[in-house]
């Protein structure tokens, strides 16, 4: 297959056909933030963390397919910004009380607040109201923490395919809902992967939590995204 | 030119953030060295008797009180962090926010499984400080020159602003410096 040249920050990298320039990036040892996507999932590109800017145009790098002689602008100080001004606003629009949060220190939106240096959000706090889901056996429902990613929407379903959680509503009221049945046939691992699959503390499993101290949790001693800069992920 | 001189308060808070002052260790003997307490719980001076050049906010606005010194530490300080999560973002205190007042004040005074049956009273005395609708963030009342992120904010960070404001540079954040919790 033939290889297509593209420069990000004008490095030059190369891509296979297909390619979206998060996975291009990721293969050539350059970070795109994302949130909403997740490796192995159709991405949506919903969050617009991950917007870089090509010939003046924004677009979702992680949708956007890699292009012969693409120059990919990733890191220009008012894309970065705009990024984090991303992170600020899903901070004000949830209630996010990061001390009492079981996925404080292995979250990816603190994660990335970290990262982008975000001392105090720029934007005042909407304090929404939104009720708690605990009826399932295995899993707990916070909604006050979801940030609409879809993750668990597209990532979990039960064995016969189908869905576990929706999304009902659009817009602002747009809100997670599980399928009760569904949910009961859960295993502990499904449970697990339900929990790791949403990016913030909003899908919990039951009867565990804390189980990492302090000081070994994903994000406590390196910024997300140094894997893929140290070349991990390829 | 005398020392600089810092002023802390605790409003809605826990006073974490102080004892996260005081964890400093012994840098705490430099920080006597380096700088003059003028009004802080630490010292007990209740009034400010001199301007500061740098007041630490420990805490957000629950109620009128806070709000009324919170104002006065604006007035007087020169630098004014918000030091810790409730003071930064509300903190555990503004978990009540999206709550409805009488909700939370009904709940926690009238029919709670601790509350005395014959004492089933909303509190209401003329001298209380009158409880606010919402938990405010700092910077939601008066301007903050500085956030200090935390649940404490780690020494080490307390260390680098109160040493990075003193000596008038940016502050040098390292990573594990940012916390949240
Ligand atoms: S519950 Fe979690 S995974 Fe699902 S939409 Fe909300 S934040 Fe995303």
């Amino acid at each position: 297959m033939s290889e297509i040249r593209f420069t990000i920050d004008g490095r030059p990298c190369v891509a296979r056909a297909g390619q979206t320039i998060v996975e291009a990036a990721k293969a050539n040892g350059v970070w795109i933030p994302v949130l909403c996507h997740y490796e192995g999932l159709k991405p949506v590109g919903s969050c617009r963390i991950c917007t870089v800017r090509v010939a003046g145009r924004y677009m979702a790098a992680c949708t956007q397919p890699v292009t012969e002689g693409m120059a990919v602008e990733n890191t220009a100080p008012d894309l970065e910004d705009m990024r984090k001004s991303l992170i600020e606003m899903l901070f004000v629009e949830g209630n996010h009380f990061c001390p009492s949060c079981e996925k404080s220190g292995n979250c990816e939106l603190q994660a990335l607040a970290y990262r982008y240096r975000m001392m105090v959000p720029r934007f005042p706090y909407l304090w929404p109201g939104r009720a708690l889901d605990a009826r399932a056996p295995r899993l707990m429902l916070e909604r006050n923490r979801c940030i609409q990613c879809l993750r668990c929407v597209r990532g979990i379903r039960a064995k016969d395919g189908r869905k576990v959680f929706a999304a009902v509503e659009r817009g602002p009221r747009v809100t997670i809902e599980i399928d009760q049945r569904l949910a009961a046939g859960l295993s502990d691992a499904e449970a697990r992967r339900a929990m790791d699959i949403c990016p913030v503390g909003a899908i919990l499993r039951k009867e565990t939590g804390f189980a990492v101290p302090i000081g070994k949790r994903k994000y406590d001693g390196a910024p997300i995204g140094s894997d893929v800069e140290k070349g991990a992920g390829r | 030119m005398g020392k600089p001189v810092i002023a802390t308060a605790s409003l809605a808070g826990c006073f974490g953030c102080h004892m996260s002052i005081l964890d400093i260790d012994e840098r705490i003997l430099r920080l006597v060295e380096l700088v003059e307490f003028n009004k802080s719980p630490i010292d007990d001076i209740k009034r400010f008797t001199k301007p500061a050049d740098i007041g630490l906010i420990e805490g957000g606005c629950s109620n009128s009180e806070n709000v009324a010194v919170l104002r006065d530490f604006r007035k007087n300080c020169r630098v004014l962090v918000s030091l810790g999560e409730c003071a930064v973002m509300g903190g555990l205190p503004a978990l009540r926010n999206s709550i409805p007042l009488k909700e939370c004040l009904e709940e926690a005074y009238l029919n709670s499984p601790t509350v005395d049956p014959g004492e089933r009273v909303i509190p209401n005395d003329e001298d209380l400080p009158v409880i606010l609708d919402k938990v405010y963030p700092c910077h939601e009342v008066v301007k903050i020159d500085c956030f200090l992120p935390g649940c404490p904010p780690s020494a080490d960070l307390i260390w680098e602003a109160l040493t990075a404001i003193i000596e008038g540079r940016p502050l040098n954040l390292a990573y594990d410096l940012i916390k949240f919790d």
